[in-house]
């Protein structure tokens, strides 16, 4: 194969577009699993429920997807808010949310996948809005306004979550959560309170990582457990509970990604972010921002 | 009970659901019989891992999926006796699990539940690139109508997969009672502790995947000849996942009667709903009983049983109770 500089220019230029995409996917599970320890692998299913919020509102009301996402996010913040207090009284407060945890956010997640399949079946499901479709051309890159408006959305989220959790008296508590709930107390917050903010607040972003998703390509209910290994690779990959960390590493499985499903077929892109994530935990746990 | 007269119990439960199966006299029967004591097999496995030593796998899928290509892999390059295939997809899904283990098991808890998670779909990737045993596009096997002794094939699959489970039961409950077991179980209670004094947990926990692996791969070994068409997506299903960790967990995992009830209890209802309702909803069904299992009977349904029992005045509670019924031969 003769090698061709246009093309590899625009699969790292699109590999570092949908890495901010996957740094919003990521963004949840850096808090959850990253800041408060907890295994949500049902993350992945309440993005792909973002989704399908984002096609009915955009079917229904023709509103611009990203906008109605922002809309719903309070539902989606107390939709985590419950799940956290459910959680924390039935595994965390008994001590058994190593393996029933666990088992606790699979059942989710099935539940979510089984219900969004019996109600709308398995059909490709996809949103209109003006800036699906148009092409930017900057000489031999290409641009496509699709995934470029979820890029910068989401680098404009991610700022947001990094300086509330830096600048702010919430989001320093959560931080401190995740260092030492017994501190916390002595300062008179309440870390289980500070735990629920913060779980709230992952799987608001969810609800935006789902409308950003349902840009890019459509989606049917299953589509989500691709994004099972895929997050926790970023995740682990990014130093577990760091932002930067998180955009770095999110664009690097985005180029990786792109480039092999360019030289090598689509066929063989799922196997990468696991592949990088199996050696990363063999490797060196601790990330490339690690602790 | 010592072992091999438990092993004989087994065999003769097996043989007398085998012989109430025949004079039913409708093949139906040992259709769906089968996937039940498959998963018998299945969740039995994972208990291994999973309910003695804590480590949660999310990826039995890949190793019952493994089984099954190495069957057809062997169909295509030499067609042998069933029971041998089961052989190979025990080795190689044990192999699996052994590398899986050497790769992983230095990681606790979530991270290795996770990694199990990226090496099914790594391994999935794998499949579908690989075109000898059907690539994306799956893979037929023909089955003959009939073999000589058993009648109908169902019956002679029916048959292998019965010995399966009663050979994983048996297995089960031999390392649960052994060094082994204990060993397992200060994993499971706390390794740091079991490591300080000395317990080689590495070692125990290399054991320990390689055996689950082993038996998911002969539970999958059959399963091409059963569905007759294989596909990489239906061999790798969530619903293998998700139901060998919902059954062990509905029915208890400290012992090896909790996969079995769960197994029984999950594998029949699902046949039903299958029939009665659709497929889809039998996974919500299974979906729901996990979560609320979780949260309510953390124990599973071996702890409520327990719990009652230990709420009687005068009885026998715990591991003695669990054997009083079987003492009788």
């Amino acid at each position: 194969m003769i090698f061709s500089f246009d093309l590899l220019a625009n699969a790292v230029i699109s590999g570092i577009l949908i890495g901010a995409f996957y740094a919003a996917v990521t963004a949840g599970i850096t808090i959850s699993f990253g800041i408060l320890d907890i295994v949500n692998i049902a993350h992945p299913a309440f993005i792909i429920l973002g989704s399908y919020v984002a096609y009915i509102i955009n079917t229904t009301f023709g509103f611009d997807p990203i906008l109605s996402a922002i809309v719903v996010m309070p539902a989606f913040y107390a939709l985590g808010a419950g799940i956290y207090q459910v959680y924390y009284v039935s595994f965390e407060k008994r001590g058994q949310e190593s393996m029933r945890g666990l088992a606790f956010f699979f059942g989710l997640l099935f539940i979510t996948e089984v219900t969004l399949v019996l109600y709308f079946g398995v059909d490709y499901r996809y949103v209109e809005a003006r800036y699906i479709g148009p092409t930017w051309h900057f000489g031999s890159i290409d641009i496509p306004l699709r995934i470029l408006t979820p890029c910068l959305v989401s680098l404009s989220l991610i700022a947001a979550l990094q300086l509330v959790l830096t600048r702010t008296f919430v989001g320093r508590a959560i931080m401190a959560v995740a260092q030492d709930q017994f501190a916390l107390k002595l300062m008179a917050v309440n870390p289980i309170r500070i735990k629920r903010i913060a779980f709230g607040i992952s799987i608001a972003t969810a609800s935006l990582a789902g409308a950003f998703l349902i840009i890019i390509q459509p989606v049917e209910p299953s589509v989500g457990r691709e994004y099972i290994g895929r997050v926790f690779a970023i995740c682990v990959l990014g130093g577990m509970g760091s932002l930067p960390g998180t955009v770095i590493a999110a664009m690097l499985v985005g180029i990786v990604e792109s480039l092999t499903s360019t030289f090598y077929g689509p066929s063989w892109a799922p196997a990468v972010s696991f592949g990088f994530l199996l050696l990363t935990l063999a490797v060196r746990p601790a990330g490339i921002l690690g602790r | 009970m010592r072992t091999d007269v438990f092993f004989v119990v087994c065999l003769v439960v097996g043989a007398a659901v085998y012989g109430t199966a025949v004079a039913l006299g409708n093949d139906y029967y040992f259709f769906a019989g089968y996937v039940v004591v498959q998963y018998v097999v299945l969740s039995t496995a994972w208990n291994i891992l999973g309910g003695y030593c804590g480590y949660v796998n999310f990826g039995s899928a890949a190793f019952f999926a493994l089984g099954a290509y190495s069957t057809v892999a062997m169909h295509r390059l030499y067609p042998v006796l069933i029971p041998l295939d089961v052989v190979i997809g025990g080795v190689v899904s044990g192999i699996v699990g052994l590398g899986m283990g050497y790769l992983t098991l230095r990681l606790r808890g979530a991270f290795f539940a996770i990694a199990t998670l990226a090496l099914a779909v790594v391994l999935q990737t794998l499949v579908v690139n690989w075109d000898y045993v059907g690539g994306s596009r799956g893979a037929y096997i023909l089955r003959p109508e009939s073999i000589p002794l058993f009648g109908s094939y169902i019956r002679y699959l029916f048959l292998i997969m019965m010995l399966l489970a009663v050979g994983a039961i048996t297995v089960a409950r031999l390392i649960e009672r052994s060094r082994l077991g204990y060993g397992f179980a200060t994993i499971r209670d706390d390794e740091l502790a079991a490591e300080a004094s000395g317990v080689p947990t590495l070692r125990l926990k290399l054991i320990a995947t390689t055996i689950s692996g082993a038996l998911m791969g002969m539970a999958g070994a059959p399963f091409p000849y059963y569905i007759g068409f294989l596909q990489p997506s239906s061999a790798f299903g969530l619903d293998y996942a998700v139901n060998s960790i919902a059954m062990p967990l509905i029915g208890g995992t400290t012992s090896w009667v909790g996969p079995l009830v769960g197994a029984i209890l999950l594998g029949s209802l699902q046949q039903i709903a299958t029939v009665t309702i659709s497929s889809a909803v039998n996974l919500l069904i299974v979906g729901f009983l996990l979560v609320g299992f979780v949260i309510v009977a953390p124990n599973g349904i071996i702890g409520l049983v327990h719990k009652y029992v230990q709420q009687k005045p005068a009885g026998p509670v715990g591991r003695a109770d669990a054997d009083a019924p079987e003492t009788a031969p």
